[in-house]
């Protein structure tokens, strides 16, 4: 035991000291995923607070035949502007990307109305441009509010009560509560919390090996009077602590960097307290020992510090693909993905996030799964640890 | 005291040891001698029980380096081919980082490593980190890591790779103490100057097989050449190829 505990301590002196290893471990993971994070939420919200706050400014060619229907435009946030010359100029400018939209009024739109034919109107527009999309959306809806406007005027004056063109009143009944709203956003910290773990210590896991060999410090270490299970451990262990500390590093920047973000303006609440980061880091805790293992499994396979840095960066992404598949086909947590490291702690951790109930037995099945895997990717790599070809 | 008997070892096809059986004793130093990839490596790695022979037994003061590799390294103080050293500790943390591993009771741990700073005169830069050391005095310290549980048996592989003159002369010194002081000192090297200045036994290797094992007058004798290059070329050409 004296000796696993020489070799930890000598692992954790060297690594503070180590810049690389410092960097990866407390700035990589902690700094930089919540600052990603917090890009991204900002970003979705300016997006969706420019929708309904800012002026759309809407050329129009042929505006002077349809006053009404530009005032009713200007009474939805709408404003006309003169538009291109003719409707071809205006395609043009939608395809080179001076307009995004125009709308085109043909000279027999005032005579066609008049005779309670369908006016024809024109809505130029690239549905393939995304951003041009939501604005066409909104002239779209506003152009059609104005038709159901005119056509309930219409069935008035012929003494018919407009309520029949209504035969449904769709009420929908949103049961998310706000913390909910923000679950599949923030869905997104497991994923970094996993990364910042794996950073953490994916220095230390190359230097178990790959690093030791090339340096030439493994055969004098392994001539000495222990053994290579006590030295593994040891090694694992100190990579165990480097990745702890990235991990609470980074739960609790995120703790600090989502009260900068205005998740109530997309009428979100995040319930990231000091209860659920300690919980948070509870629950990853397991996934630790599993991660230490795998990257320190992986770095034993290679010959040099350059080929080990390649495949862990690999190794980085494994464990987030079932959290991308997870979340790409939206699925509830369900009792046989607790078996899953790395999948189990997303989902729960999203629950916790939501405000939900969590699951005892998923959670004791999570933890349980995770620490079960840990030990045996250890013990596989002590056992390979043991072989000759380690000295390569 | 080492005793190899009869060691086999092969890697894949290759047959880097055939065979090779010698004595080092107690207050004498025996070279391995050999040209590039004559399987000196090799057998040394078998003796700090890196490696297991394919067949074939050693032992080191009685302790076999299979069945007791454990008691075994606990008997020896090696330095492997290139060895390296942890580039953010201080030369005294790399040594003392050893003396740790090696079971010294933490107590004596600060003793015993000022006193082997000393031996090799490495004060100078003990405090510093190993970073940027140079190949001299990266040697001195991984010899002092090496030699710091005092270990009866000393194994030293191409010790004076890339060493100026000053340094060869003190790890010259140095190995003569260690024989002085009654341990037993195998060094391997494939230059026969420095083995014959040093060596009290000198066994030859060339192709995993030992060509002559003798004192160097004896080799003098029995190659029937007076110039020890020629008698060097002249026992090489001993060994069947394959």
């Amino acid at each position: 035991m004296r000796t696993v505990l020489v070799v930890f301590a000598k692992e954790i002196i060297e690594n503070l000291r180590d810049r690389r290893t410092l960097a990866s471990a407390l700035i990589m993971g902690p700094v930089f995923a919540p600052a990603v994070l917090a890009f991204v939420i900002n970003l979705s919200i300016t997006h969706s607070m420019e929708d309904v706050e800012h002026t759309l400014e809407l050329p129009v060619i042929g505006g002077e035949l349809a006053p009404n229907l530009l005032s009713y435009l200007s009474s939805q946030n709408i404003d006309a502007i003169a538009g291109p010359e003719d409707r071809t100029a205006a395609i043009n400018a939608v395809k080179t990307g001076e307009h995004d939209i125009v709308l085109v009024i043909p000279g027999e739109f005032g005579e066609q109305l008049a005779s309670s034919v369908p006016a024809k109107i024109e809505l130029v527009s690239d549905q393939a441009n995304t951003d041009a999309d939501r604005d066409a959306r909104r002239v779209r809806n506003a152009l059609r509010g104005y038709g159901q406007e005119l056509g309930s005027v219409r069935l008035l004056a012929r003494g018919i009560n407009p309520a029949v063109l209504r035969p449904l009143n769709i009420d929908e009944v949103d049961v998310s509560t706000p913390s909910g709203r923000s679950g599949m956003l923030l869905g997104m910290m497991s994923y970094f919390f996993v990364f910042a773990t794996l950073m953490g210590g994916m220095y230390l896991a190359i230097d178990a090996t790959a690093g030791e060999r090339e340096r030439g410090s493994l055969e004098p270490l392994l001539s000495l009077p222990v053994t290579r299970d006590q030295l593994i451990l040891g090694k694992i262990g100190a990579t165990c602590v480097f990745m702890a500390l990235s991990l609470a590093l980074s739960l609790l920047s995120f703790h600090v960097a989502l009260n900068f973000m205005p998740l109530e303006q997309l009428g979100m609440t995040s319930n990231f307290g000091p209860g659920v980061v300690l919980a948070a880091f509870l629950l990853f805790a397991p996934f630790i020992l599993l991660g230490a293992a795998v990257m320190t499994l992986v770095a034993s396979f290679t010959k040099s510090y350059r080929e080990a840095q390649t495949w862990l960066s690999v190794v980085l992404f494994a464990p987030t693909m079932p959290i991308f598949i997870v979340s790409i086909l939206t699925l509830r947590p369900r009792l046989e993905f607790m078996f899953v490291p790395s999948l189990s702690q997303h989902l729960l951790l999203v629950d916790m996030v939501k405000n939900e109930p969590v699951n005892n037995l998923h959670v004791t099945i999570s933890v349980v799964s995770t620490l079960f895997f840990g030990a045996l990717l250890t013990w596989i790599c002590a056992r390979l640890y043991r072989r000759e070809g380690l000295l390569g | 005291m080492i005793r190899v008997e009869g060691i086999h070892k092969s890697f894949g096809k290759v047959r880097a040891v055939r065979g090779v059986s010698f004595n080092a004793l107690d207050g004498k130093i025996t070279g391995l001698l050999g040209p590039n990839g004559a399987g000196k490596s090799t057998t040394l790695r078998v003796l700090y029980t890196v490696l297991k022979p394919d067949a074939g037994s050693a032992h080191i003061d009685g302790v076999d380096v299979v069945s007791d590799a454990l008691s075994a390294r606990r008997r020896i103080g090696a330095l492997p081919h290139g060895s390296g050293l942890y580039p953010h500790l201080t030369a005294r943390e790399n040594v003392a980082y050893f003396a740790h591993l090696c079971g010294l009771d933490r107590s004596e741990v600060d003793d015993r490593v000022d006193e082997i700073i000393r031996l090799l005169e490495i004060e100078d830069f003990a405090e510093r980190r190993t970073k940027g050391f140079s190949q001299g005095q990266r040697t001195k310290v991984s010899l002092a890591r090496a030699l710091v549980h005092d270990p009866q048996n000393v194994l030293l592989d191409e010790p004076s790779n890339g060493l100026d003159v000053m340094a060869t002369r003190s790890l010259r010194r140095l190995i003569l103490k260690l024989k002085d002081s009654g341990r037993c000192v195998l060094f391997s090297s494939h230059v026969m100057q420095e083995v014959a200045a040093l060596c009290d036994n000198i066994c030859i290797i060339a192709n995993g097989q030992v060509a002559i094992d003798d004192s160097v007058d004896g080799i003098r004798s029995r190659t029937g050449c007076d110039d020890l290059e020629d008698a060097f070329v002249h026992a090489i050409n001993m060994v069947d190829p394959e």
